[in-house]
Parts: structure tokens; C-alpha cells; sequence
């Protein structure tokens, strides 16, 4: 253990200083093949515009090569793999698509994942920019807030247990320990085993999410409320619009940028939602969602790359659509700069 | 923000109580295992956390000495004693003989046990048992009991977590991969990150797009090929494919489109007066980044710093990947996911793990919510 906190801290030290070594070597040794001082005038110059050229490469080049290591290419080769079957030795072209769109788990999964989307970002939306409006006029509002944006540090898995404890279920007879259904028992309901009641259980999966990123749509929010002209306010207010047309017609249009990058980022994250799934059912009773199908065929008896390769096909489908809008954004605001 | 309407309809009033409400809601769920990790384990089954403050009643078993030991007093052979170790520390309602009854008889009364053997427990434990004849038997009789028991709050389960569990050794793990994992991205991103904003050079609006286009990419696109690969790389050379070197890249690799992204547009951000005038005194592209840009920059390292320590800290499925599951590699996450397949029902385990697991990320967002906030609004495309 103690060889393990030394061999950390020793990588630490080479990682950064083997990145020392080579962004100040490299530009050394380009200072000395083109040498720009000491030299005579068009020799200088020219040496001048190689080392505008090389330079930029020996800057970016350690990102480019991890970013098409670990990146680029395992996108390209799931595409590929998702062609060939479970070891990836042969192609089978859409044998694994066709299996997928046939397997019963795999549809319970799109299915899911469709309940998610439409109930977790729009949950999230709709409470942040609640809270967000809401603390806003109060004095106590940024401990409120913080508090509301603490589960964001979180962890799923930590989140998931400490839901499981909410959840949790004691049989007939002994005292409720979870407080979700000593509250059902308070009101005269029977305790239920939430996590496993087939269709609903989706939804207190999802009130975890919900949990964890109503705090993050809320700051982002909140500073966009922030950004709204004062006197748009006030000439909606002597104007005789009550707080909900305020809320409305007025606050909600002026972000309604915002709003969708929030949207889209928390739908993204949405369809990569997996730590939460494997620890509260990992899947079973219906609850299965696509990102969890991929991790379970990965090892699932000894690994069937083709199947999870396909899945993972399936869920970047559904994030491609997002990924150009962002690109396009990206190249207004920049004006191809 | 000045908005003098919300008084109208709603009230101060009704805004209070609606922030109130939602913050309940938001804290409740952490408070609970936050209480419950700090309670005896006994009690943590038997009443819910919301009433730890006050004394709950358990259905508990004990065992009298010998029959053999008994002395004899009037004829009758007598077992007397208290069932409590410290007498008075809690308060018993009822008992029984049978785990079937448990609480067949008040406490204070004579039960009768048959052939004339009687038992009597009072409620501050002491136990009075006569028998009619001597007895050899070694076998000392279990007797039930209903306490009413005062609460108790007490660290042994985080003793227990952190040094029985594996939890202790699993935080080493966690740290282990934290920290290089945050580190080496930091440098590689901020040299490529100025090179996008400062330097021209061909392929890099193309460049910037394929970064902006990779934020996005789901980490399941990328599992099966790296896994494949580290696999293949481990064959090749005969080690082990689940090391930490493999993981400290995965992350790097994972964490370096969001780092490129967002110190990218902050160090686009920064007066061009600025790199100009140090180019015309002759400093080279080296010189700036070094002596102007990086310092600048500390904010935007700061909060991507932040960002990169709390998701590999919080990761589960990199891991799951990437480490092995044996306890010199399985990380805080791995082991509570693990804890809560095979100790299950065991809260007083559960409820101090998590919080161990929990505590490290809610210092460094409370101390540095600032950053962290900053890195949040400027960085809002990455999906996590």
C-alpha cells in the first residue's frame, strides 16, 4: 500500500515532468535546428516562418495523439466491431442490429431510456428554473442554493445508496426504517418494495438523477436570470403583468438559450446513465436502460463485443443530432475563427 | 435580481416556506445516512433515523449462566444476575422464553417455566431463576427481551468501514488514481489549448470542431476497443491489462476534449494587446505561454481541476473497466457498489461507506464552489 502511494506520487512527477521535458525541450531543439537570432537577415526570416509552422504541431501534438488513442479511433473500431460478431473475427453485417431490435431486453431498454428522456431533463429544467426564480428573492437564498446543489458533488453509486435507504422496504409487522414508506404508513398506505414494481420503478430510479442535476440546470439558470435587463422587468411590471406572465412571457423567452443548453446537456447525460441502474436493479424488473445493456454484454459470458458495440452504436446515434447542433454553436460564436 | 412582484401574489411568506420545502427535500436523503452511519447498528433496523434522539425498543436475546452454577438457598437452587453488562443502561418492558413469544411476560413478573422452575426479570435487568433441584447441565437458558433503549450514537462503524471493510484501503486506491488522473491532463490540455486560440496553423477550425464534436461522444463508444486494446497490449508484453498507468491514461483521454474546450475559450478570452506587445519585445510563442498566459489562466486550471478530481473520483464504470477488482485496485465507488451486492441489509456498513465515499468530494465543492461554479457556467456542454 505504501509502495502504491509512492509509485502515485513518483507518477505524478514524471507525468509532469516528462510534460516539461518535452514542450521545453521540443522548443529548444526547434530554436536550435532554425535558428531566428544570430543569423543574417533572409535566412532568419525564413527560419522564422518553419518554426511558425512546426511549432504549433509540437504544442498540440501530445493532446492529438492521446485524443486519437483513446477517442477517434475507439469510435471508429466500435463502428466496425459492431459489424462482426461476439470476438470480433468475423463480419455478420446487421446481425447485430437485427438481434438487438428483436431481443425483448434490448426493446425494455429503449423503452426506458425514452421515459428517461422525456422525464428527467424536462424535470430537472422545470424544478432548476423553479428554485432558481425562487431563491433569487430571498436573503437566504445562496445557502439554499448551495444545499440544493450540494448532491452534484455526489457520486451515482453514493447517490444510489443513499436513495436505497429512502427506499428501503422492512416486511409486514416491523417498524419501517425508510422514510419514504414509514410516510406511505403515516397516511394509512401499505409499504411497497418501490424498486421493484415493474413500469414505476423507472421513476424513483429517475428521481436519483433528478436529485443530482436539478442543482447544476438551476445555477446555470439562475446566472441567466441574472443576465436579464432590469428594465424589461420593470415595463412588464407598470405594464400590470402579474408574476406568472412575468415568469412566462417575459423571464423564460429571454433564456430560452440557455434553457437548451441545459436541456440538451442534461439529455446527454441521460443517455449515458449506468452507475445508478447497476446498483439499485441492474436492470432486473424492467427497469434496464441501454448504457447498463452495453456494460452487461461486455462481460456477459465472457463478453459478446459485437452486441455491446452495437448498443453503443445506438446510443451515439441518439447523441449525434445534439453533437452537430453543438458543433454549429460552436462555429457561429467563433465565426470560424 | 430586483424583482419587486413576487410580494404581490405569492408572499414572502409562501416563497420561504416553498425554498424551505425543496431544500428539505434536497438535504433529507443525505442527512438520513448521515445520521444513520453515526447510530448503533442495533438500533439503525429497529426505528427509523428521523427518531434517533429518542429511545427506541428492541427485541433482544440474552443468555443465563449455567444451571450448574446455581447456589443453593432454601432448599431451591437460585441463579440470580443482571443481563446487562452495566446495569440501568437500559430499560427492559417485557420478556419471554421463546423466540416465538418475546415478550409473553411483563417485566417485573414471575414467570412460571414448568417441572417448578421459575424465572423472574425486572426492568433494570436483574434476573432471579429458581429450580427445584440441582442441575449439571452446562447449557445456560436464552431468555427474550423487549428494552426500551436509550440512543446511542457512537464511530464504530466508520472503525469498522474503514479498517474491517476495506473502505480505508479502497480510499488509498481512490486517491491513487485521483491524483495523477487530474494532473497530467491539466499540462497537455493547456499547451494544446493555447495553440488553438493563439497560434495560426492549418486544420485548425477543423481541430476545434472535432474537440467540441468529442465532448459529447458517450465513454461507451470508446470501452469495448480500449479494452480490446489494453488486453492485447497486456498479452504482448505478459502483464496484467488492469493497471493504474491504464486507467491514469483512460481519464486523461477522457477528461482532455472538456479541458481543451473550456481553456480554450478562456485563454481566447484574454486581451491580444497583451501576447502582441511580448511578441514585439521579442518573446517567443514559449515565453508567452509560460510567463503571461499560464498565470493568467489559474482560474480556468482551477476549475477544471475541480471538475477532473471530482469525476474521476466519483467514476464508476472507468474503473469497472479499466482496474481489476481485487482490493489493491478496487476504488471507492467499485467497493460500495460491490458492498451493496454482498452486505445488502447492513445499513450501519452502507451508511458509513457512502459518507466515506461522499465526504471527500463535498470538501473540495464547498471549499472551492467558486471554481467550481465558474468551470459549471462556462463549460455547461460537457454531459458529465
Amino acid at each position: 500500500m505504501a509502495g502504491q502511494i509512492v509509485s502515485a506520487i513518483l507518477v505524478i512527477f514524471i507525468g509532469v515532468g516528462g510534460c516539461v521535458a518535452y514542450f521545453w525541450g521540443a522548443n529548444k531543439l526547434l530554436d536550435v535546428i532554425f535558428p531566428s537570432r544570430g543569423v543574417k537577415g533572409g535566412a532568419a526570416i525564413d527560419n522564422l516562418r518553419r518554426q511558425g509552422v512546426i511549432r504549433p504541431w509540437l504544442f498540440i501534438g501530445p493532446a492529438l495523439i492521446i485524443l486519437t488513442v483513446y477517442l477517434i479511433y475507439p469510435v471508429v473500431q466500435t463502428l466496425i466491431l459492431s459489424f462482426q460478431d461476439r470476438a470480433g473475427e468475423n463480419f455478420v453485417g446487421l446481425a447485430n442490429y437485427s438481434w438487438a431490435f428483436g431481443d425483448r431486453e434490448f426493446r425494455n431498454s429503449i423503452f426506458n431510456n425514452l421515459l428517461w428522456l422525456l422525464v428527467v431533463p424536462a424535470a430537472c429544467t422545470f424544478l432548476g428554473l423553479i428554485i432558481a426564480v425562487l431563491t433569487d428573492k430571498i436573503w437566504w437564498g445562496t445557502i439554499a442554493k448551495s444545499l440544493i446543489f450540494l448532491p452534484l458533488a455526489i457520486s451515482f453509486v453514493g447517490a444510489s445508496v443513499i436513495w436505497k435507504f429512502v427506499y428501503e422496504y422492512r416486511g409486514e409487522g416491523q417498524t419501517q426504517i425508510g422514510i419514504l414508506n414509514s410516510i406511505v404508513q403515516f397516511f394509512g398506505g401499505d409499504p411497497q418494495v418501490w424498486i421493484s414494481l415493474p413500469f414505476w420503478n423507472n421513476f424513483f430510479l429517475m428521481v436519483i438523477l433528478i436529485w443530482i442535476q436539478t442543482g447544476f440546470a438551476m445555477v446555470i439558470l439562475s446566472s441567466a436570470l441574472r443576465g436579464i435587463p432590469e428594465e424589461t422587468l420593470e415595463a412588464a411590471v407598470i405594464d400590470g403583468a402579474n408574476p406568472f406572465q412575468i415568469f412566462w412571457k417575459i423571464m423564460v423567452p429571454q433564456i430560452w438559450g440557455t434553457i437548451a443548453v441545459v436541456w440538451t446537456t442534461i439529455t446527454i447525460l441521460v443517455l449515458k446513465v449506468f452507475d445508478i441502474v447497476l446498483t439499485m436493479t441492474n436492470g432486473q424488473w424492467n427497469s434496464q436502460v441501454l448504457a447498463n445493456l452495453m456494460f452487461d454484454w461486455m462481460f456477459r459470458g465472457g463478453g459478446d463485443f459485437g452486441r455491446g458495440a452495437t448498443i453503443a452504436i445506438i446510443i451515439m446515434l441518439a447523441v449525434l443530432p445534439i453533437m452537430i447542433w453543438n458543433i454549429r454553436q460552436a462555429n457561429k460564436e467563433t465565426g470560424g475563427h | 435580481m430586483a424583482n419587486p412582484t413576487g410580494k404581490s401574489y405569492f408572499g414572502r411568506f409562501g416563497v420561504h416556506i416553498a425554498v424551505l420545502f425543496f431544500v428539505a427535500l434536497w438535504t433529507l436523503p443525505t442527512l438520513g445516512i448521515l445520521v444513520s452511519s453515526l447510530r448503533d447498528k442495533d438500533q439503525i433496523i429497529v426505528s427509523g433515523w428521523w427518531t434517533a434522539m429518542t429511545s427506541s425498543t428492541q427485541t433482544e436475546a440474552g443468555r443465563l449462566p449455567p444451571p450448574n452454577t446455581a447456589v443453593e438457598r432454601d432448599g431451591k437452587f437460585v441463579l440470580e444476575g443482571n443481563l446487562f453488562e452495566e446495569a440501568g443502561s437500559r430499560e427492559i418492558t417485557n420478556f419471554g422464553i421463546r423466540a416465538q413469544a418475546p415478550t409473553e411476560f411483563e417485566a417485573g413478573s414471575t414467570a412460571d417455566l414448568g417441572d417448578g422452575e421459575t424465572l423472574q426479570v425486572n426492568a433494570d435487568g436483574g434476573f432471579i431463576m429458581t429450580m427445584p433441584a440441582a442441575s449439571d447441565s452446562t447449557r445456560g437458558r436464552r431468555v427474550y427481551y423487549a428494552a426500551t433503549v436509550p440512543p446511542r450514537f457512537t464511530t464504530e462503524n466508520y472503525e469498522n468501514v474503514l479498517f474491517s471493510e476495506g473502505i480505508g484501503r479502497s480510499f488509498i486506491n481512490s486517491l491513487t488514481v485521483t491524483i495523477p488522473a487530474t494532473v497530467i491532463p491539466i499540462m497537455i490540455a493547456a499547451f494544446a489549448a493555447y495553440a488553438l486560440a493563439w497560434m495560426r496553423f492549418p486544420g485548425r477550425a477543423l481541430l476545434i470542431a472535432t474537440i467540441i464534436g468529442l465532448l459529447v461522444v458517450p465513454l461507451q463508444m470508446t470501452l469495448i476497443p480500449l479494452l480490446e486494446m489494453y488486453n492485447n497490449i497486456g498479452n504482448l508484453f505478459g502483464v496484467s491489462s488492469k493497471t493504474y498507468y491504464g486507467i491514469w491514461l483512460a481519464h486523461t483521454g477522457f477528461g482532455l476534449p472538456f479541458a481543451i474546450y473550456l481553456l480554450r475559450s478562456y485563454m481566447a478570452g484574454l486581451p491580444r494587446e497583451l501576447m502582441e506587445s511580448a511578441r514585439i519585445d521579442g518573446a517567443s510563442d514559449f515565453e508567452i505561454f509560460v510567463k503571461i498566459v499560464l498565470p493568467l489562466s489559474f482560474p480556468v486550471l482551477a476549475s477544471f481541476a475541480i471538475f477532473q478530481f471530482l469525476w474521476v473520483w466519483n467514476d464508476l464504470l472507468v474503473a469497472m473497466v479499466f482496474l481489476g477488482s481485487g482490493s489493491n485496485q478496487l476504488v471507492l465507488t467499485g467497493k460500495l457498489n460491490a458492498l451493496l451486492g454482498s452486505r445488502g441489509g447492513d445499513w450501519e456498513i452502507l451508511t458509513a461507506s457512502a459518507f466515506v465515499t461522499i465526504i471527500v468530494p463535498l470538501i473540495v465543492f464547498f471549499s472551492l464552489q467558486r471554481y467550481f461554479v465558474r468551470g459549471l457556467l462556462a463549460g455547461s456542454v460537457k454531459g458529465g
